[in-house]
């Protein structure tokens, strides 16, 4: 490359234009790249994990006494309503879309998204139902009330008999949430089937990538159920039907089934992918192949199967018939077998390695501790008796957050640094790293253990006043909640000041095997463009010395030249 | 760096880079693979809602409500017959265009187009003359709601074989082989397949 002395006269000066802006606006503009549609949707993401556990911190402030002294009984249930639907549906979504944009086309040697258009449009929906649904705190009769899950009959009450209302509202928004997650779905799905580069068959593929096809195949399955069935709650409360209504001969029973139908699956939906990453990180931090990469790339899609068929063990104590429980009690204990392939394949991963223990490694590790202690509880809670003993109670609240904050989040926090560097191109704090990884953990486990006590103990879950006796365990989970609002301070800092100051990451600074470590950091706009490798290895070739790519040390020759 | 082709440059900025940006709508055309997947997630809808049509049917006390007899079935499987045709009217619109006659799929598309619509006005007509409405019990609102349902994805099947007839008219847009043309027709199978079941369950189960 030789260097030409600026010439105003020059045709060729390269020239900015108008459909790429550079720096920052373009993060909020409609852009068509998926590493800016992918920084979008987690900086949303983010955002909303803020507003979420501000809620939820409320809640826990609430609950630190037996009384309801804090806030309003009809407050503390919109609370809890709005906590459930803007983590699920505005945090852990849109955060996974993000890592989903920015991973899959790197991982795979794609340009970009099959349809890039379709992906900016999917993405700027989120916003769009964020506003709905947050309205609902300004509409007269407040927020809406009957928990995340909007029950009939409870949550067709419409006291003030407005039509615009906020379960109305909510209902609209769980609604453009899945139009808008189904556009995505079909735009991964087309792109890790269509876009690969050559020489990556499917079982070359990175585990990611795999969870990611499982989990968009869910959402493709799930979400038109769960939609199907909002439109009819939302005719029930606005239109005067009766799909639910039992007085004018409906079957509030059937709204359960759509929504757990979509609503169980969505769980596989989250957890998958952080799966995924697990199985890219543990590879990298211990210097070894993926132990059974076969078993963990077919694990997916078994869990795949099994998730569409375990979704009544929601409805254990519905009044479902004894052969449904059985059944589902089952199926439901099956999804184990493929899970727990996959943590032994993790554990043989990190067998005799050679572990480095950095920020993502270390909330990957802790990650993978919270889940599995979320799976011993699930398979209590998997068994009828267990089931309607702790249904409805805290237990069951400790079992989902360890999922969903102990693994999930957990994960989802790995990622982030492990990928910071590859798409910013500045390294991250280490120190302020540890800090974050040390008050997350401590702090999940401190909230969400004591919920588990409670549970067997008989606390009900969204009740905003409690029986003395339950105090002490309740203290405990405040201080580990207040401890996790605090333990963000420290990550944000993180972020902020790495994108500012932080030292300028190389091409591959984690010395990891994969397509995205063989690109620039950041990647240029269409990564490989016409230089696409051509893959002759599977992924994780630690140890090996194999080569990944055909011309692999030209690659790397130009990485460090440039 | 002989191994590497002479345009290799993966240091290259964002802005010089941004040549390509001018095509970055196509990577290649996975159009029909895109739709091939939203028509199975779409399925799934229409899955659920037969699903809680059968189990509000059969756990029913009192079906129908009070005063309606039971549905009228022969206008609308006149009109059945005249959308089903219009899935053998869509197949020659596109064997016309394999064959390179413009017109002749022009022809042809335009009649399947004219088929949906006359079905939307007989679904029109029916509707105009029921004697329960949308709040009519459980009845009332599954019937509505699945008919309501299906005629907007005729609808919007009409619109899009009204986009891929205006296409036709812009020179050399077909000239490779169209995805739109075969998408559209695609999703119009899918709509006919979808009525044929819901005929079925509204019109042919005994109440």
């Amino acid at each position: 490359m030789t260097i030409t002395p600026f010439d105003p006269g020059l045709s060729e000066v390269p020239q900015r234009q108008p459909e790429a802006p550079n720096g920052w606006k373009r993060y909020i503009s409609f852009n068509t790249d998926a590493k800016v549609i992918g920084i979008q949707y987690i900086a949303t993401a983010l955002l909303f994990l803020l507003v979420g556990g501000l809620l939820a911190m409320i809640m826990r402030g609430e609950l630190i006494t037996p009384a309801a002294d804090l806030v309003d009984r009809t407050v503390y249930n919109g609370l809890y309503t709005m906590h459930g639907t803007i983590m699920l549906f505005l945090f852990m979504f849109p955060v996974l879309n993000g890592l989903n944009n920015l991973l899959i086309p790197v991982m795979i040697g794609a340009p970009d998204m099959a349809f890039p258009r379709l992906n900016a449009a999917a993405f700027w929906m989120v916003p769009v139902f964020g506003v709905i649904l947050m309205a609902s705190f300004l509409v007269p009769g407040g927020p809406p009330a009957s928990g995340w899950w909007s029950y009939p009959p409870v949550s067709l009450q419409n006291p003030l008999g407005h039509l615009i209302n906020g379960e109305a509202l909510w209902i609209v928004a769980v609604a453009l949430s899945g139009v808008s997650s189904i556009m995505g779905a079909v735009n991964f799905v087309t792109t890790i089937l269509r876009m690969r580069a050559p020489g990556m068959t499917l079982m070359r593929m990175p585990i990611f990538c795999w969870t990611a096809l499982s989990a968009q195949t869910i959402q493709l399955i799930g979400l038109p159920a769960l939609t199907g069935g909002a439109v009819m709650l939302l005719f029930d409360l606005v239109a005067g039907t009766s799909f639910y209504r039992p007085e004018g001969g409906g079957d509030p029973v059937l709204y359960q089934h759509f929504f757990w139908f979509y609503s169980h699956p969505a769980v596989y939906v989250i957890i998958l992918p952080v799966f995924g990453v697990f199985s890219e990180l543990f590879p990298v931090y211990a210097r070894k192949p993926l132990f059974g990469y076969k078993f963990v790339a077919a694990a997916s899609l078994v869990i795949v199967g099994l998730s569409l068929v375990v979704w009544v063990h929601h409805m254990f104590p519905s009044g479902v018939p004894q052969w449904m429980r059985d059944l589902f009690m089952v199926t439901t204990m099956l999804i184990a077998v493929p899970t727990g392939i996959k943590v032994f394949a993790w554990l043989g991963t990190l067998w005799g390695g050679k572990l480095r223990l950095n920020t993502p490694m270390l909330f990957a590790l802790g990650g993978l501790f919270n889940f599995v202690f979320a799976g011993v509880t699930g398979i209590m809670l998997a068994t009828v008796p267990v089931d309607i003993h702790v249904n409805n109670t805290y237990f069951v609240v400790g079992h989902f957050h360890y999922v969903i904050y102990g693994a999930a989040t957990m994960g989802v926090y790995a990622a982030i640094y492990h990928w910071f560097p590859k798409f910013t191109g500045r390294m991250y704090y280490e120190g302020l790293g540890k800090l974050h990884f040390l008050l997350t953990f401590i702090g999940t486990n401190l909230n969400f253990f004591p919920m588990h006590p409670l549970g067997l103990m008989g606390m009900p879950r969204r009740v905003s006043s409690y029986d003395p006796e339950f105090a002490f365990w309740n203290v405990i989970a405040s201080l580990g909640a207040f401890l996790l609002g605090v333990s963000i301070i420290p990550f944000l800092l993180n972020l902020v000041s790495s994108l500012v100051r932080g030292e300028r990451a190389p091409a591959n600074p984690w010395n990891a095997i994969g397509l995205e470590w063989l690109l620039p950091s950041p990647p240029p706009t269409e990564n490989f463009e016409a230089n696409v490798p051509t893959v002759i290895s599977g992924p994780y070739g630690y140890g090996t010395g194999l080569p990944l790519v055909e011309h692999q040390e030209a690659y790397e020759r130009a990485l460090q030249q440039a | 760096m002989t191994l590497i082709p002479a345009n290799f440059d993966p240091g290259a900025s964002p802005a010089e880079s941004a040549g390509h940006t001018a095509d970055h709508g196509a990577h290649g055309n996975h159009t029909l693979t895109g739709f091939i997947i939203f028509l199975c997630s779409e399925s799934v809808i229409f899955l659920a809602f037969f699903t809680g049509f059968a189990v509000l049917k059969l756990s029913a006390l009192q079906w129908l409500p009070p005063g309606v007899e039971g549905l009228e079935w022969r206008s609308p499987l006149a009109y059945t017959v005249v959308l089903v045709s219009s899935s053998g009217t869509i197949a020659l619109a596109e064997w016309f265009l394999k064959r390179g006659s413009l017109w002749g799929f022009r022809a042809f598309w335009l009649l399947s187009m004219a088929m949906g619509a006359l079905f939307l006005y007989g679904q029109a007509i029916e509707w105009a003359g029921l004697e329960f409405g949308f709040t009519s019990g459980t009845f009332g609102g599954c019937f509505y709601l699945l008919t309501g349902f299906h005629g907007l994805h005729v609808a919007t099947g009409i619109l899009l074989m009204g986009l891929m007839l205006t296409r036709s008219f812009r020179s050399g847009n077909y000239d490779g082989g169209e995805q739109g043309v075969v998408a559209a027709s695609l999703f119009w199978h899918f709509v006919d397949v979808i009525w044929v079941l819901l005929f079925l369950l509204l019109y042919v189960w005994p109440a």
